[in-house]
């Protein structure tokens, strides 16, 4: 059974932060703040989810992207010493601009397309698709590794948040699946962080100049 | 017994990791590879005797077109683990590495993890190959990408650290996008129903059978849509142009099984991720529109590697470009449609044979001169006579050359665009397998000809090519080129099977 989700207030309360949470992660300057945003951004997934009726993948999502992903990529970074991002590819303020494009460009595609509203409530589809549009925006326009991994799993969010209102309870499997995936990920991205922090002395992956053809 | 598919190469790899002598884990490994080419055969001959072996509630249920990459996967395994084994072997007893480009000196990582990490990258393999759910697929393609990404570290040196990165992030997030595709899908199949009576939430939603099944009540632009996302998520891990930048750098900084076991093996399970929604779109009537786009991306791909082959110095590079060359030919093939669908499943067989030969070639080429440059390499036929006579039959074939089996399946799927009235497409294919051919010949036929370097030339020829380094490639030379003579009739008889799922007649 789809539980049909009612536009309360702590719903669009919900969308909103997220919303917010994303123009918030493309401004931020230092990589403390964006493990930050990134662990809340987790944690307003979770509510959703509680909000939606799905207790275990709930307490999933907030255990892994709340708690566990956050919480290693901040101990990647302590140990290599990495404060601040370098120089961003993309001029922060640049950034929230095309964040804000991609919000309304979000909004204009909700009213083009054959929308099922007993299927998604109002403003969940621009939110998803804003926060996958932010996540794309960090992997390319900023330089460290950990930003980069920082993108991917607010892309992947993204991707998550839209497809919420698709979770059958028959197949949380999936979705567990899915999760299991992205930690696996997350882990393996960090461990390779790790390597380029020690190679490199630096998390820039600008320095990444040797395979050209 | 299909669940020993993925659970022998688990558990060899979980056993791997705990034992980590590494004897054992050289020995275990073609083991493993040996254990699983039986199973993928019976499994493979079951499904062409018309039978529907299923596994895991469902969970894995192999059909043609997932059997044909899941046997070309585990005998590429095989072959590349017999050549692994000599391979370690020769890594161990080398004292001081140093990085061929800057000199600096560098560490393998632990050999046990690249035994184990090879195991588990084939039980992702297995796991994409015969599962019927979309889902499920798309964890098998992110997990093939988490298992290969230690494999491309093996060295750990920063050219390969560089690749291993641009992997990780340009794969994950364009696999994060074919996600998006798979949930644009149930989108596209929610429209018939509305609230709770909708067929979304039917127990096997996400199969494959289902959806094309209900092909005909799913709503087209969510359905082309969905198509869209998987082509560019899947053609990403898939290396179509204008996605392929990750492709060149890994394949040529990944130990040289690796890049063969990448190539031949893991191109086509992300080729088959996209042949899914093909399927389903098909099914739906829109084969016109997923047709056309992979027929655009087929041309795309084929005009870069072009580009990039002629001139290419990097001989592995070399090779991973005539990879993109190579998924554009399957894609054209796929998209056009007709006869041209089973050449270009003639044509993954004969490129997936003949790819994991140059490769393991070019890791004795590598191992021999210590130089990744083509015009550094010269008098292959007088220093290595068999990786040079092999080497020379490689280009051969994978250049589409008689009596090769290449030549066989380019000739079909051309065979394939005249019947379809497909002019441009098939003058543009011409001109380019042309281009292709010189570009390649003159950097291959440059490492062959030629005076053996002066240091080399003192040296007696004592340093005779181990068994190891040469059987599997021979192997592998001999398949494809009897390929080219004779297509047996049950294997054509499978790829028609195949075929027939994916447009083909």
């Amino acid at each position: 059974m789809i539980p049909l989700i009612s536009l309360n207030s702590l719903f669009s309360t919900m969308l909103f932060l997220l919303l917010l949470n994303n123009l918030l992660l493309l401004g931020a300057p230092g990589l403390r703040a964006l493990i930050r945003l990134t662990a809340f951004q987790g944690i307003l997934l979770g509510v959703l989810l509680f909000g939606m009726e799905h207790a275990l993948l709930a307490c999933a999502v907030l255990g892994i992207k709340g708690l566990l992903l956050p919480g290693l990529l901040e101990r990647t970074r302590r140990r290599l010493g990495a404060a601040d991002e370098p120089r961003p590819r993309m001029h922060l303020g640049v950034c929230v601009v095309t964040g804000i494009l991609g919000l309304v460009f979000s909004l204009w595609l909700e009213t083009r397309l054959p929308i099922l509203p007993d299927l998604f409530p109002p403003l969940l589809l621009p939110t998803a698709l804003t926060t996958l549009f932010c996540g794309l925006i960090l992997v390319v326009g900023r330089a460290t590794a950990i930003s980069q991994v920082i993108g991917y799993l607010v892309a992947e969010n993204g991707i998550f948040l839209l497809g919420m209102p698709l979770m059958a309870a028959g197949a949380i499997w999936f979705e567990l699946a899915l999760l299991l995936d992205i930690f696996v990920a997350v882990f393996v991205m960090g461990n390779a962080i790790g390597h380029i922090g020690e190679t490199f002395d630096s998390l820039d992956t600008g320095r990444f100049r040797s395979l050209r053809d | 017994m299909l669940e020993a598919l993925i659970l022998l190469p688990l558990v060899a790899g979980v056993l791997m990791l705990a034992v980590g002598n590494a004897a054992f884990c050289r020995a275990l490994l073609p083991l493993t590879g040996a254990g699983h080419v039986s199973l993928s055969l019976a499994t493979v001959a079951a499904v062409a005797r018309g039978e529907h072996p299923a596994a895991l509630g469902g969970l894995m249920a192999p059909d043609a077109l997932g059997g044909l990459f899941l046997i070309l996967a585990s005998l590429l395994f095989f072959a590349a683990s017999i050549y692994a084994v000599g391979y370690l072997r020769e890594e161990e007893a080398i004292e001081v590495r140093t990085c061929i480009h800057d000199g600096r000196p560098f560490t393998n990582s632990p050999e046990r993890r690249f035994t184990a990490c090879l195991c588990f990258f084939l039980a992702a393999m297995s796991l994409v190959t015969t599962t019927p759910h979309l889902g499920a697929l798309w964890v098998g393609i992110e997990a093939t990408t988490l298992s290969s990404a230690p494999l491309i570290y093996f060295h750990r040196h920063r050219r390969s650290l560089e690749a291993t990165w641009k992997y990780l992030i340009i794969c994950s997030v364009g696999i994060a996008l074919a996600l998006l595709g798979n949930i644009l899908l149930s989108v596209a199949f929610y429209a018939p129903g509305s609230g709770a009576e909708s067929p979304v939430l039917a127990d096997d939603i996400d199969s494959l059978g289902w959806f094309v099944a209900h092909a005909g009540d799913a709503a087209p632009p969510w359905l082309k849509a969905a198509f869209i996302f998987l082509l560019v998520g899947y053609g990403t891990k898939m290396g179509l142009a204008p996605l392929h930048n990750w492709l060149p750098d890994a394949h040529s900084q990944a130990p040289s099984l690796v890049s063969a076991l990448l190539s031949g093996a893991l191109l086509n399970c992300a080729l088959l991720g996209i042949l899914r929604g093909h399927q389903i779109l098909l099914a739906a009537g829109l084969g016109g529109f997923s047709g056309g786009l992979l027929v655009f991306f087929g041309i795309l791909s084929l005009l870069t590697a072009a580009i990039f082959i002629v001139g290419q110095g990097h001989y592995k590079r070399l090779l991973a470009y005539s990879s993109v060359e190579h998924m554009g030919i399957l894609s054209l093939g796929i998209g056009l449609g007709g006869i041209a669908v089973e050449g270009a499943l003639l044509h993954s067989v004969c490129h997936s044979l003949t790819k994991c030969l140059l490769f393991l070639l070019s890791g004795n080429i590598l191992a021999r001169y210590h130089t990744y440059s083509s015009y550094d390499v010269r008098g292959l036929r007088w220093t290595m006579p068999a990786t040079g006579a092999l080497w020379t039959a490689g280009f051969l074939a994978v250049a589409g050359s008689p009596p090769f089996g290449i030549f066989v399946s380019e000739l079909i799927i051309l065979k394939g665009m005249l019947a379809d009235g497909a002019w441009l497409v098939a003058g543009i294919y011409l001109a380019a397998l042309a281009v292709i051919f010189v570009g390649m010949s003159v950097a291959v036929l440059r490492m062959v000809q030629g005076a053996r370097p002066l240091d080399m030339s003192a040296r007696p020829r004592s340093r005779r090519e181990p068994l190891w380094s040469v059987v599997p490639p021979l192997a592998l030379a001999v398949a494809v080129l009897g390929l080219g003579l004779w297509v047996p009739a049950w294997l054509w008889h499978f790829l028609e099977m195949g075929g027939r799922l994916i447009g083909g007649q």
